[in-house]
């Protein structure tokens, strides 16, 4: 009677630390703004969510994704296609945008979650090449130079998100909800599948679990959140280019998911943080032509020194010292 | 009571009136402020990069810090070749630090990308490293200025200048996506107008490592000319190789469209001996050409490309203009940088049009032989002048919305 009224406080418990560290981010995401430079702030929540989504695949279901720059592009040119060419409002261009990435992922998935490891890496790889070379190829995408001058739009029609701050409460709902999902993905029965599937895979289906659609279901989740991050980035920048489409942009995801701490719920969002505001701060001042350099040393002192990245240190610190 | 009224009505108005006069003939911030963006890092930092900045400063302190009293600052970025960084910078730098004026700009999408944030808070940006003609083009702003060379010079120099240097077959390599087909496109177009003839190309993907049945086959088409429609490494990639298979030994030549100064002296002379393109500037024309660009050596180690003598010209253009018209104010000082024609080492009689193109002479080089060369730096023969109005497009054939009749 006793263990189990204190295993359920423990269990409210952990619940809560959850609810309140999301609580408290979501505050510091509403006053933000008013304290730092909004755009820069757009950047770190669009980055958030493209790693969030990332790590959803790595973290979760244990498949390391060589690939995710597609659907950031995908979503990015099709939601920038839309408002420029189609006149369509921001929200209806983002769906649009979020459902082309999900058409994609499931056509990459249906083909790469026969391999594992890095054999699945490889193929996710070659496949996000393929639409590299065709994103400088088709005529839509303005080729190197990119989509450019795509407007904010007005939000259902009649809220104009061309001032930063209006701009800025949208981004920051869409990451909100792009979090929500996730968070809830990875606390369902569907969650606990995949890392089942994660630890143990013939153990999963020797258990009765059809794995490969499970696998799908998180690949065509994880790249319908990325085509989110893409779509709202290219709301918020204005343009659309063959940065996002690169494999260096691949890359990066991972970077920020190790750096804060793959696995973790939270990990993603400080990691984004920690690259995007390197990246911009450091593009400025004496450290200038040395970013890359910069961000190579500390990739390699993260894998060297602290492998479960920032939060899973510190989570790591605090089960150790505080429990 | 009413006479108090209308009195203090009148001074209010008289104060208000006073206070907006002196804010149009004003410095914004008591500063004037200028943002200098460009790839440090990357695949085109030896064209623009710190070289830049250190010969904008250059003509900071030359213009002597100040201007109508008034301190001139600059700040440098890395915009990493990414247009979100990039153009997130400049709105930063206008938005937070009160930046007038954006100086360098390499990366074609980056540079369109900002051109369209300075359009919106209405500063001024002067781009001297990039390439793409459209800048001018369809993406022309009023605010945006595009300083040293762009494709069509660089196409329509090469192409017709070649030609009447006895070129007149040429076959192309050209790299596969939009800005390698829009070059070949506009030097073919060149070559056919001035008499010479188009003989075959071959088209290679973006980024390519092997080009030995590229150049094998150039070498086949018995073409008196090799035309380069690639840019960056594809570029020195297809120049190493087409020295490995002897293509200038052989007798034919090679016309580089897109090509600096920087380039040819990290490959040698060795290996881009014979090629011919079109440049903005050569340090070694005239007296005033060296003597600054020896300056800019003693500073920097390396002689100037066309883009880091452009980014002198240009700020110390902009710091002109700023000192005529008294003021910082976005549109005096546009019309004062178009109406002033340009006169110094970079330029002679350089005019900015109203589609923001700067115009002035370019010159047709030859990379020298090894056996020509006097010093590590001494590289092109100047073989002629293309004259401005000949050297860009047309504004009878431009597509910017600020041109008359458009």
């Amino acid at each position: 009677m006793t263990t189990q009224v204190l295993k359920n406080s423990a269990v409210e418990k952990g619940m809560s630390k959850t609810k309140m560290g999301f609580m408290l981010l979501l505050l510091i995401g509403l006053v933000a703004p008013y304290a730092i430079y909004p755009v820069f702030l757009m950047k770190v929540l669009c980055f958030a969510l493209f790693a969030c989504a990332f790590n959803l695949m790595l973290g979760y279901a244990g498949l390391l994704s060589f690939g995710h720059a597609a659907f950031l592009a995908t979503g990015g040119y099709i939601t920038g296609y839309a408002v420029m060419e189609m006149g369509v409002t921001p929200e209806i261009g983002i769906l649009i945008g979020v459902i082309a990435s999900a058409a994609m992922g499931f056509v990459f998935g249906k083909l790469a979650i026969r391999r594992q490891g890095i054999y699945f890496a490889m193929i996710t790889l070659a496949l996000a090449q393929l639409v590299f070379f065709l994103y400088v190829q088709a005529p839509f995408t303005g080729g190197e130079n990119g989509l450019q001058g795509i407007p904010r739009g007005n939000l259902f029609g009649v809220i104009s998100l061309k001032g930063n701050l209006p701009m800025y409460y949208f981004v920051l709902a869409i990451f909100v909800i792009g979090f929500t999902i996730i968070h809830r993905a990875i606390h369902s029965p569907f969650g606990q599948i995949l890392k089942a599937i994660r630890e143990n895979e013939p153990r999963a289906i020797s258990l009765g679990y059809d794995v490969d659609k499970y696998k799908l279901v998180a690949f065509v989740l994880s790249a319908a959140l990325a085509g989110l991050a893409g779509s709202t980035k290219s709301l918020v920048f204005q343009l659309a280019s063959l940065t996002d489409a690169n494999w260096h942009m691949s890359g990066e995801v991972i970077l920020m998911t190790l750096l804060g701490g793959v696995g973790t719920i939270f990990g993603p969002v400080v990691g984004a943080a920690t690259v995007v505001t390197l990246q911009n701060y450091l593009s400025q001042g004496p450290l200038s032509s040395w970013v890359p350099v910069i961000l190579g040393l500390i990739f390699v002192v993260c894998v060297l020194l602290f492998r479960s990245g920032i939060v899973g240190e510190i989570k790591k610190f605090t089960k150790k010292n505080f429990n | 009571m009413k006479m108090l009224k209308k009195l203090m009505c009148s001074a209010v108005v008289s104060a208000m009136a006073a206070s907006t006069a002196a804010h149009a003939g004003s410095i914004s911030n008591d500063e004037v402020r200028i943002g200098y963006l460009a790839d440090m890092s990357g695949t085109y930092s030896a064209l623009a990069g710190p070289g830049g900045l250190e010969a904008a400063k250059m003509a900071i302190e030359d213009f002597g810090g100040k201007v109508n009293g008034k301190k001139i600052t600059i700040v440098g970025a890395d915009d990493q070749n990414k247009p979100d960084i990039g153009a997130n910078k400049v709105r930063q730098w206008i938005d937070v630090e009160n930046i007038d004026m954006v100086a360098g700009m390499v990366s074609s999408a980056v540079t369109i990308a900002v051109n369209k944030v300075v359009e919106a808070k209405d500063k001024i940006s002067i781009v001297s490293g990039s390439a793409s003609s459209s800048i001018t083009n369809q993406y022309c702003t009023a605010n945006s200025i595009h300083y040293v060379y762009d494709t069509y010079a660089l196409a329509h120099g090469t192409g017709e200048a070649v030609v009447q240097e006895g070129g007149d077959s040429w076959f192309f390599l050209t790299a596969d996506y939009a800005f390698g087909h829009a070059m070949e496109a506009d030097v073919t177009e060149v070559v056919k107008q001035s008499g010479g003839k188009v003989v075959g190309g071959v088209r290679h993907p973006l980024a390519t490592n092997d080009f030995s049945s590229f150049i094998l086959q150039a070498q086949a088409s018995g073409a008196k000319i090799v035309g380069l429609a690639n840019a960056g490494a594809d570029t020195t990639n297809s120049l190493k190789t087409a020295k490995e298979f002897g293509v200038v030994q052989a007798g034919q030549k090679i016309a580089g469209l897109l090509i600096f100064l920087t380039d040819v002296y990290s490959l040698g002379l060795e290996t881009t001996q014979g090629l011919q393109l079109t440049t903005g500037f050569y340090w070694d024309r005239t007296p005033e050409t060296r003597a600054w660009s020896k300056r800019y050596f003693e500073r920097t180690g390396a002689m100037p490309s066309m883009v880091q003598a452009g980014i002198y010209s240009s700020v110390n253009h902009y710091l002109n203009a700023v000192k005529s018209a008294g003021t910082d104010e976005t549109k005096a000082v546009m019309a004062e940088m178009k109406k002033t024609p340009i006169n110094d080492f970079f330029a002679q009689n350089g005019q900015i049009r109203e589609d923001g193109r700067m115009i002035h002479d370019m010159y047709l080089a030859e990379v020298k032989k090894p056996s020509e060369s006097k010093g590590d730096w001494d590289l092109y023969k100047i073989l002629r002048t293309i004259p401005a109005d000949k050297a860009f497009r047309p504004l009878s054939e431009s597509k910017c919305k600020l041109v008359a009749g458009r």
